[in-house]
């Protein structure tokens, strides 16, 4: 054996923790150096913002509100579903880099070193959720630019709402990391995790699910985004959260752990 | 080595040092299509051992059960004194591996490339930057080093791809097809880092779709043929498997060559391109007495070849002529 590398073999936790924050630097890595994926992602909710808010704007109000138009008072609507759809949007890129490392050679070589497998999916997920909380960051100050203010809300509710985020961000990151190795290719990955950015369309984002045709309300108000951007809503706008919010933290948690179960035992599978 | 090996490995003790390698029946399948069909190996530490077969043979297919990347569905094989199913993990800490498409991080560079695999090993930074150099000199990319590699050329991906699986020292390196692709520079240059490999005492299991390569590199070569090892040997034993020398004679002109095939009874024929081959053991007396007699025959070929039988003749003779299906996945 060579004298240069002898390392003692770790315990399992101190072997997972460091192979992970190695994956995750290298993903972070992969960011920084190709910022124009993430830019890309965010077109869509910042697109839909300014074109809510700027031409719609006096329409939706005045339609919602049922008065004048405001359009003050529709951004202060708009911005919470804006954030989560940053949050659905990001992750379509998870989806899209994971399959790119599982097309290519560089994980089957992970595969045949002595490392924390799971190592290689952790480094992924960690890494969205903070490429998603840096997206909603971005989002967010585009809101407060054009004229959105949470006003009345305490810290605590400004904690929750972050927490919520966070949760939210990574439930949707395990499905479309479960998205990510199912799919054949990188392109295919994309499409398929196309729902991750439609869902919040057909939410309570741009108008309240009330003001929807009946025989589509159901399917507006039975989706993971209507109850999280109500939560999110009530935290920020102080409106009534009502059972939204066990609602949208049954949703996280079920979603994060149906994403986390089937990215697991799809990864264990022999590669082909 | 631990003490927990199978029975099966006993045998060896006190007698030969345990192999580096070794299966028995191995067998995998794919749906109804059996693409390992009950493989042996018995590869001693320190050798180089080639696996030779044309596409779709199998030769992928071993080396991912092999290096713990998929599962057999029959028989066991160990890998450094390891069962591959029972302990993947002993496995994985004693190989390195090059597959035949490039494993290298494309978005990153060349270097970064190298650290992530020693941050991987768990090097602390200076040791980790301290092999980084000395692999990326050793292997000329020093030069691209800060170069994402992406932008390498064939041959420069195939080299740190190597230097990336030299990061933590293995003592069994598996090179699956190392030179496919790479012009004939660039396989020289791969040849000359698989011979400094062997030179530290690593056991190579290489496999290849080219005869030249395995006779060039290995100490022992099995030939694989649908799922199955159609010969196993040295190259020169396989190459005394068959017959094969032969004095090969070509006319330009129809007439004479018919005139010398009606008088060189013993040679097989080749009526297109109006070649003879006449049995022999290339040897000086053997030849001359050739020439001697073509001469008072007065037959005069316009070329005369000598061909000694070499791995392409073994190859094709235990292959068969046709060719493999190619397989789609």
């Amino acid at each position: 054996m060579s004298s240069r590398t002898a390392p003692a073999h770790p315990g399992r936790t101190t072997l997972a923790l460091r192979n992970s924050s190695t994956m995750l630097r290298r993903n972070l890595l992969h960011m920084r150096r190709y910022p124009s994926m993430t830019l890309q992602l965010l077109l869509t909710p910042v697109m839909l913002l300014l074109l809510f808010v700027y031409l719609f704007g006096d329409v939706m109000s005045a339609g919602i509100g049922g008065g004048g138009a405001d359009r003050s008072a529709y951004i202060a609507y708009l911005v919470p579903g804006i954030l989560l759809m940053t949050i659905g949007g990001t992750t379509i890129g998870t989806a899209v880099s994971v399959s790119m490392d599982m097309t290519e050679g560089i994980v089957a070589r992970f595969r045949t070193m002595r490392i924390h497998r799971g190592s290689i999916l952790i480094g992924h997920v960690v890494g969205s959720v903070l490429q998603c909380l840096f997206s909603v960051v971005f989002v967010g100050a585009i809101g407060v630019a054009i004229g959105f203010r949470s006003t009345g809300a305490t810290v605590l509710e400004w904690l929750a709402a972050f927490g919520l985020l966070a949760l939210f961000a990574l439930a949707l990151t395990w499905i479309a990391v479960g998205m990510g190795l199912v799919s054949p290719t990188p392109e295919a990955a994309g499409n398929n995790a196309m729902p991750l950015i439609f869902l919040p369309l057909i939410s309570s984002a741009f108008v309240p699910v009330g003001n929807m045709p009946g025989w589509f309300q159901p399917i507006a108000e039975y989706q993971p985004f209507t109850p999280t951007i109500e939560t999110l809503r009530g935290l920020l706008l102080g409106t009534e959260i009502g059972t939204n919010g066990w609602i949208a933290l049954a949703w996280c948690l079920g979603l994060a752990a149906l994403g986390y179960f089937w990215s697991k035992s799809t990864f264990e599978r022999d590669p082909k | 080595m631990p003490s927990s090996v199978m029975p099966t490995s006993r045998r060896n003790d006190g007698h030969a040092p345990p192999p580096a390698i070794s299966a028995v029946a191995l067998r995998k399948s794919y749906g109804d299509k059996t693409v390992l069909d009950g493989i042996d190996l018995h590869i001693p530490a320190g050798s180089v051992f080639a696996l030779l077969g044309p596409n779709g043979a199998g030769k992928t297919t071993a080396v991912k059960i092999l290096t713990t990347l998929i599962s057999a569905d029959g028989g066991q094989a160990q890998v450094a004194g390891h069962d591959v199913a029972e302990h993947p993990d002993g496995v994985r800490g004693a190989i390195g591996v090059t597959g035949q498409f490039s494993a290298v991080d494309g978005l990153i560079t060349g270097e970064e490339n190298m650290l992530l695999m020693a941050d991987l090993h768990l090097m602390s930074k200076r040791e980790a930057r301290q092999v980084t150099a000395e692999l990326l000199a050793r292997f000329d990319l020093t030069e691209a080093a800060t170069k994402p590699a992406s932008t390498y050329s064939g041959g420069m991906k195939r080299r740190l791809d190597i230097a990336m699986t030299l990061v933590g020292t293995p003592r069994i390196i598996f090179l699956d097809e190392p030179t496919t692709g790479l012009d004939p520079r660039s396989r020289h240059n791969m040849w000359g880092i698989i011979r400094e490999l062997v030179a530290d005492g690593v056991t190579v299991f290489l496999t290849t779709q080219y005869l030249e390569e395995a006779d060039e590199l290995a100490d022992r070569i099995a030939v694989l043929n649908d799922g199955k090892i159609a010969a196993e040997g040295s190259a020169d034993q396989l190459k005394r498997m068959i017959p094969g020398g032969h004095v090969r004679l070509r006319f330009t002109d129809p007439t004479a060559y018919q005139a010398a095939a009606s008088a060189l009874t013993e040679a097989a024929r080749s009526d297109e391109a109006l070649a003879l081959q006449i049995p022999s053991d290339g040897s000086q007396r053997e030849l001359r007495s050739l020439l001697d007699w073509l001469d008072a025959a007065g037959i005069e070929a316009d070329e005369v070849a000598l061909h000694t039988p070499d791995l392409d003749d073994v190859f094709f003779a235990l292959t068969g002529s046709d060719k493999p299906k190619e397989t789609v996945r």
